[in-house]
């Protein structure tokens, strides 16, 4: 097979708007697109075809301020706040669960909208191509199907050579779920695990010397501690009063005590032993093919005494339906840390990047989101509960088959 | 007119004390600036530097003006600019800083919230807010671009942009936002609608420049103008 002609897409140069495509450029971005498509609808995946516009506050709330920023948003008197669809992934859920749920397999096809830094060179509106399997019994084969059919199709669309990374943020919440703590420092690390340079900070507060407080803020927590809720807001509303400090908003003063109320215990609990942090930080920087991975992340969690054999256990079941899908699945680089910029993952998270053109953005990736779902009124629990889904963005795909040196080899 | 003749277009504010304020810092260094025709009219003459075009504009429309080009010079905030012209310090030079419109633009919150302290308060409390009212944290700004970039640096969490266009301190009183990040000069406003400003909650500390405009078109007669203009502002 030959190399593919240089062909005429997107501009990529820096802030170079999107322009739409046109002739051959068109015609080449077609052929890749149904290229991949048939793979996913052989592959028994419905197609779905969810609305542009989609509403505003609910899908913005899930993916947070980071991606609102990014968003695109509408004003309509009728509707409401809309934005247009920065990723299929929550609207094609939401359409799921509007059907009812239960076990499906969506195909999908369309453009998704985010603003982009000036001088980024990225598009603000790209091509997405890919699945959500949601329900399915067994997750370890859900996770391997999804991966296995992304890498097939990139292999089809004769993406070349690319780069593949594996993460699986189910052994990170796992390793939090082990180490003994108080479940407040638990909950505030896992709400921080996707802003690693807070989660380092929290970490080394819990465990390092309380932080030295100022003598208000000491008397303050003095007062309160060991009082009850009820209490401590009376405590709370005297002070206010003693202060001539006026009452607004809608943060009310028993929500003021109660936080007052949690930080006079932080400050009373044992902080961390350094043996724990270590070992929580030692087991988020393991990187290396699947199976020695896993085997270092066993070993370390049975030094360190953290029980996570579940969450390892599925992982090593995923690598077997991977091998399944005839991958070289122990080979497989595994970064225990990738993921946690990808905010509503908590599984198995994976991308590919072209190795040929490592500069474009990836050529497609994925991940479980169990929780996500739940939040969205899925029913996370239960062997019908979780999520997985893939997707290709054919545009990057067709940019980087017009790069040299592009042979005819398989995906990862 | 050719290309190459193309004044120089320095803009100022086109009112209030800014205005004055320009005018003075100019004319401390021996260039005068004055309007022409009636007082409304929004154009101006230069004296002391030859080959200046001097329009009035509003300081916030300034900061588009000199991204786009439209003026090789211009005085605003650097709060706008920071606000206005993502990766500004690629497009603009900073001339001088004029000491005056000094402003801070920072977080504050209402101070009958006396677990929080600092941006690490702010972010706890955000969390505990959405479990209690089903919501993030809402923070009323004008300042979108500022705010979020310092709070994606600060690691703060389950917090929500909203808009306000004015009036920003009357937010959480009015219950249309829990923390507010504007501009104060004195924190007088701030006192008076019962918010405290966070310790750790300084954002940026503003005040009026005078700016260059890469983008606009440098003919050799406003290369000119502008050294002309340089060794004044030295003198």
């Amino acid at each position: 097979m030959s190399a593919p002609k240089r062909r005429e897409t997107a501009p990529s140069g820096p802030s170079a708007p999107f322009r739409g495509h046109r002739d051959e450029g068109l015609v080449a971005l077609n052929g890749v697109t149904s290229e991949i498509a048939s793979v996913i609808a052989e592959a028994g995946y419905q197609p779905i075809d969810p609305a542009l516009l989609q509403p505003a506050d609910l899908l913005l709330d899930l993916y947070g301020e980071d991606i609102r920023a990014r968003a695109f948003l509408i004003s309509d008197p009728n509707t409401g706040e809309m934005c247009l669809r920065p990723d299929f992934t929550a609207p094609v859920c939401l359409a799921h669960l509007e059907n009812g749920g239960g076990e499906a397999r969506y195909g999908y096809l369309g453009r998704v909208f985010r603003r982009q830094l000036p001088g980024s060179g990225r598009p603000a509106e790209y091509l997405q191509t890919g699945v959500e399997l949601i329900g399915a019994e067994d997750p370890a084969a859900a996770d391997a199907e999804v991966f296995a059919l992304i890498r097939n199709a990139l292999k089809w669309s004769e993406a070349g050579e690319t780069i593949v990374r594996t993460g699986d943020l189910g052994v990170a919440f796992a390793l939090l779920d082990a180490a003994p703590m108080p479940t407040r420092w638990r909950a505030a690390l896992k709400r921080h695990f996707w802003r690693p340079a807070r989660f380092h900070q929290m970490l080394a507060e819990y465990s390092g010397e309380a932080g030295a407080i100022g003598a208000d803020r000491a008397a303050l927590l003095d007062r309160v501690a060991g009082l009850s809720p009820r209490d401590a807001g009376a405590a709370v509303m005297a002070e206010l009063e003693a202060r001539g400090v006026r009452t607004l908003g809608a943060r009310g003063v028993q929500e003021v005590a109660d936080r007052l109320l949690a930080l006079a215990e932080d400050r009373a609990e044992t902080r961390l032993p350094k043996d724990l942090v270590d070992a929580i930080e030692n087991a988020l920087a393991i990187t290396g093919p699947s199976g020695e991975a896993l085997a270092a992340l066993r070993t370390l969690t049975a030094e360190a005494q953290l029980d996570i054999s579940p969450a390892l256990d599925r992982m090593e079941a995923r690598l077997t339906a991977l091998e399944a899908h005839e991958i070289d699945a122990a080979a497989l680089p595994f970064d225990a840390a990738f993921g946690r910029l990808l905010e509503y993952y908590d599984g198995f998270v994976f991308e590919f990047v072209s190795a040929t053109a490592p500069d474009q953005p990836v050529l497609g990736g994925g991940g479980r989101y169990d929780a996500m779902l739940t939040k969205l009124g899925g029913d996370g629990r239960g062997p019908n509960g979780g999520a997985v889904g893939g997707m290709i963005r054919p545009e990057t795909v067709l940019e980087v088959q017009s790069r040299p040196e592009i042979g005819a080899g398989g995906a990862a | 007119m050719t290309a190459s003749q193309t004044p120089l277009r320095l803009a100022a504010p086109s009112k209030g004390r800014l205005q004055e304020q320009t005018t003075a810092w100019f004319a401390e260094r021996g260039v005068a600036l004055s309007r022409v025709g009636e007082d409304r009219e929004y154009a101006g003459q230069v004296d002391g530097v030859d080959g200046v075009e001097l329009v009035y504009l509003s300081a916030g429309e300034i900061p588009g003006a000199l991204d786009r080009g439209e003026i090789h010079l211009g005085v605003t905030g650097e709060d706008l600019i920071a606000e206005r012209i993502p990766g500004w310090k690629t497009r603009l030079d900073r001339i001088a800083p004029m000491g005056f419109g000094r402003a801070d633009l920072i977080v504050a919150v209402p101070d009958c919230w006396l677990d929080v302290e600092t941006i690490a308060d702010l972010d706890d409390a955000a969390g505990r807010f959405r479990a209690v009212h089903g919501h993030a944290l809402r923070v009323a700004t004008k300042y979108h671009v500022l705010a979020r970039e310092f709070f994606t640096q600060r690691g703060v969490g389950d917090y929500l942009l909203v808009d306000s266009q004015g009036a920003t301190e009357g937010a959480p009183k009015n219950r249309s936002a829990e923390a507010i990040v504007d501009i104060t000069s004195s924190g007088a406003t701030l006192r008076a609608n019962h918010l405290r400003i966070l310790s750790d909650g300084l954002i940026l500390k503003s005040e009026a420049n005078l700016w260059a405009s890469h983008a606009a078109d440098w003919s050799e007669k406003a290369r000119v103008a502008l050294t002309t203009l340089k060794a004044k502002l030295a003198d």
